[in-house]
């Protein structure tokens, strides 16, 4: 439960300079061909790439039992981000390559080259799970640039911010709360968190310091655990998201933005609210949910959406590649049977049959052979 | 083991310890149905195709099975052995994981320390030992890039590994053949319609004579000469082979249609070219005949040692071939034993297996190509056991031996049986031309045959003191 560590300053993955600049170029490519340079440097040197990023870890903190903090430091090639947006990682657990988004919490500042990544275990979730357990300082993760362009701070900045989260839904809004101080932002901010006692409340300590240090940031713990309520003198608010919240967050509904950012029942609530009021604050929310499985009979039949192709149709028991050319498509197929992987496609979402093994799986993104895989419910493939 | 059991499997399921398959009663192959009752539930639109269906109550092990080499297998015993051997892929697909990433990410780092260190080593290839062992580090380089890492990998063996470098559908390998040809000819042509005559490209690559049912014709006479070109040159022969250029003497090939793979080829070629005997070399200053030497040889040294091992998967004395007819209603059981004789082991060392990309277990590959091929080995045990319940030959020699029974198929093959002369001369042809270099071939083949004659007893002393020596130094190990 301690502070955050500050972010270093200069650049360290910069220091390759000319010789990186020398391994970007096309006589490189060729060089290393047909694998790209990267195949090499992170034999070589994981912290420098061309094209691929790559994050070293540079600090691990536990912040409780269950959450959580990374500092990475990305390679050259990593173009920073803006405060709200989110980045995917990729660990390998168990030999499977598994990817997964979080928000960079810490100040988008350019001066930051560091990227602080809060993450919370799930008790069923692989890659939170792995690195709480085994992050270590000097382990490499892959890195996607930053995603996300609806979510982030408006240019030029309105005088007001208002930034509503819940749980660990507060890493991106922590971020636009310390780019806005970095930037010397001279409006009110509001800062309105819901954590179910004083206990679970991330980065209390560092909110407490921008609140001293800052007197337009108004700080508004608020916990929804009933007996918590009285742990902390600056908990004025209590219970649940509504009318009298939104007032002390926003008590002018002029030259504002707002952003809520948790539980998919707080962003429910708030929007709901912004409607009722009818309020001119652009409101900007993000989600943040673990996807959820629907419990599927096997022979269940549903639709089939070729996404590429633009075609829909029922599902018929038959498989994937039979229903397409059956659509009239014509998808590249080989042998049929399983085994030459020509049929290959994405699957966007739903899950599949394997026809010959009658296993049921498949993940959004897996790519599978559709000449052996029968839908089972709903299913979108990228043909 | 080539004497066909008397005993029916049924009868060994009861008797040994084996633990039976459960019979499962669903299709084998979403295509080929097998021939055991469908079940209701599954709306297959393959229905109508099902064929042969045995009447109920007859015992159709009696009956003569499908495939000629084989004719003690009835196809209900075919299906049974297809069934034990989805039981055995489906232990090690669910098995996949921690192990297996482990193993190709420690063979794509032996690759990466190989090919960087050659690589440096070879801008000094003026010096001898550093042109020695450059070469040889880059040599292994590229075969374990070919075969370990690339062949496997194209055949999506680490796709479940979800790693955009290990990906089946888009991975680029350090050779002339562009990858994705690569993953047609080879993962779909070749390995569906394996050692089928007439379908099967692999057999003789379009340009030799690898097969008795392949008509004779006077251009065969130069078999060995093709072969030995095509082993030194067999990134490029790779390279072609899925434009199916033997058309262009059948006369039912179009060059405008092949276009973009050329295309696709030149591209390749021309950058593999550009960094092996161009910019490798003009960076080592004056050193460059050196560095360009040696990489020449250490792509030729590839070549040859992938040409053995590919030759030695297919064309071994013993491995059967099949005919278009006998695999017409072929079931997920009658393919397994397809590949099963159509393929031959080399055997060897655990060095020897991973340098050859566990090609060496070309049976066992072959039966399951996307299992990853580290663990044939511990696979061909159960596919040996189940082999001799089945009474069905399972082909395995050393690499000299097999290489040697290769060559003396392809030596034997180049000149005309007397029957296929006369074939040949019967046969109606189109023009004057053909008609007179018949002719010519006529009196060709007689001294061609002498030559073969004295090379193949000549090979055969020569193998001879090879297996003896094999023989001597592996009482040696084993001492």
């Amino acid at each position: 439960m301690t502070s955050t560590t500050t972010p270093p300053t200069t650049s360290p993955s910069r220091t390759g300079g000319l010789a990186q600049r020398l391994l970007g170029t096309k006589v490189a490519d060729v060089l290393a061909g047909p694998h790209d340079v990267d195949h090499y440097l992170e034999l070589l040197r994981p912290d420098w790439a061309v094209r691929r990023i790559r994050g070293e870890i540079v600090a691990v903190e536990h912040q409780n039992d269950d959450s959580l903090t990374i500092t990475l430091r990305p390679t050259g090639t990593w173009p920073g981000f803006q405060a709200g947006q989110h980045v995917e990682i990729s660990v390998d657990v168990d030999g499977v390559r598994h990817r997964r988004s979080y928000s960079p919490s810490a100040s988008a500042h350019p001066r930051t080259r560091t990227i602080e990544l809060t993450i919370r275990r799930h008790p069923e979730g692989v890659v939170s799970r792995y690195l709480k357990e085994h992050a270590r300082v000097g382990m490499f993760v892959g890195l996607s640039v930053p995603q996300g362009e609806d979510f982030v701070l408006p240019d030029p900045r309105p005088r007001r911010v208002v930034l509503i989260s819940g749980g660990s839904g507060i890493t991106p809004v922590l971020s636009m709360l310390r780019t806005l101080t970095d930037e010397g932002h001279r409006g009110e901010i509001t800062f309105l968190h819901y954590a179910r006692s004083p206990q679970d409340l991330l980065y209390a300590e560092e909110l407490e310091r921008i609140a001293a240090e800052h007197p337009n940031v108004a700080l508004l713990p608020v916990y929804t655990r009933q007996d918590a309520t009285s742990g902390d003198p600056r908990s004025e608010l209590t219970g649940r998201f509504g009318p009298e919240h939104l007032r002390r967050a926003l008590p002018v509904d002029e030259d504002a933005a707002a952003f809520v950012c948790g539980p998919g029942a707080l962003v429910e609530a708030v929007r709901n609210l912004w409607a009722e009021q009818e309020l001119e604050t652009p409101l900007r929310f993000e989600h943040f949910a673990p996807p959820v499985l629907p419990d599927l009979d096997p022979d269940q039949l549903g639709d089939v959406t070729f996404a590429g192709s633009d075609v829909t149709t029922a599902a018929d028991g038959s498989t994937l590649l039979e229903q397409a050319e059956a659509a009239g498509l014509s998808p590249r197929s080989g042998c049929r049977m399983g085994i030459c992987l020509t049929c290959k496609c994405t699957l966007n979402s739903g899950v599949v049959r394997d026809t010959l093994s009658g296993e049921i799986g498949g993940v959004p993104g897996e790519e599978i052979r559709i000449c052996v895989s029968a839908p089972v419910g709903d299913v979108s493939i990228d043909l | 083991m080539s004497t066909p059991t008397a005993t029916p499997p049924a009868t060994a399921f009861d008797d040994d310890d084996f633990k039976a398959v459960p019979k499962s009663d669903r299709p084998l192959s979403p295509k080929a149905p097998d021939r055991e009752s469908r079940p209701a539930g599954h709306s297959r639109a393959t229905a109508s195709t099902d064929v042969a269906v045995a009447e109920p109550g007859s015992d159709t092990s009696r009956t003569p099975g499908p495939l000629h080499a084989v004719p003690h297998m009835s196809q209900d015993m075919l299906d049974a052995f297809g069934r034990e051997m989805e039981a055995i892929r489906k232990k090690h697909m669910d098995d996949r994981g921690e192990r297996d990433a482990t193993y190709i990410r420690s063979i794509i780092k032996a690759q990466r320390r190989l090919e960087i260190g050659g690589r440096a080593l070879l801008e000094f290839a003026w010096v001898p030992p550093f042109w020695v062992a450059g070469v040889a580090a880059l040599s292994a380089s590229k075969i374990l890039d070919n075969m370990e890492i690339g062949h496997n990998v194209m055949h999506g063996q680490y796709d479940w590994m979800q790693d955009e470098e290990l990906n089946g559908r888009t991975f680029e390998w350090d050779t002339a053949c562009p990858a994705d040809q690569w993953r047609h000819s080879h993962n779909y042509m070749h390995h569906t319609h394996t050692n089928i005559v007439g379908k099967d490209r692999d057999i003789g690559y379009g340009i030799l004579r690898m097969s008795e049912d392949q008509p004779w014709e006077p251009y065969y006479l130069g078999n060995l000469g093709y072969v030995s070109a095509l082993a030194l040159l067999f990134e490029y022969g790779v390279a072609v082979h899925d434009l199916e250029t033997e058309g262009i003497r059948a006369g039912d090939w179009s060059l405008k249609e092949r276009l973009p793979m050329l295309r696709a080829i030149w591209d390749k070629v021309k950058g593999q070219a550009a960094k092996d005997y161009v910019l490798f070399p003009l960076l080592a200053g004056p050193g460059a005949p050196a560095t360009l030497s040696a990489n020449v040889t250490a792509n030729i040294i590839r070549n040859l040692w992938t040409f053995s091992i590919i030759f030695c998967g297919h064309f071994p004395d013993g491995v059967e071939e099949f005919t278009e007819e006998e695999t017409a209603e072929e079931t997920r059981g009658g393919w397994y034993v397809r590949q099963l004789l159509g393929s031959a082991n080399l055997t060897g060392g655990k060095l020897f297996h991973i340098m050859s990309g566990n090609l060496s277990f070309q049976i066992e590959h072959h039966l399951f190509p996307d299992v990853p091929a580290h663990r044939y080995a511990e696979i061909s045990v159960d596919v040996k056991e189940a082999c001799e319940r089945y009474g069905l030959d399972y082909h395995a020699g050393p690499l000299p031996y097999q290489l040697f029974t290769v060559f003396r198929k392809i030596a034997r093959l180049s000149v005309p049986t007397d029957a296929e002369l006369q074939a040949y001369l019967d046969a109606p042809r189109g023009n004057r031309v053909v008609k007179a270099a018949a002719g010519a071939a006529r009196t060709a083949t007689v001294g061609a045959k002498g030559a073969a004659g004295v090379a193949s007893s000549g090979a055969r002393g020569a193998v001879g003191a090879v297996t003896g020596v094999v023989g001597g130094l592996r009482r040696t190990v084993t001492a």
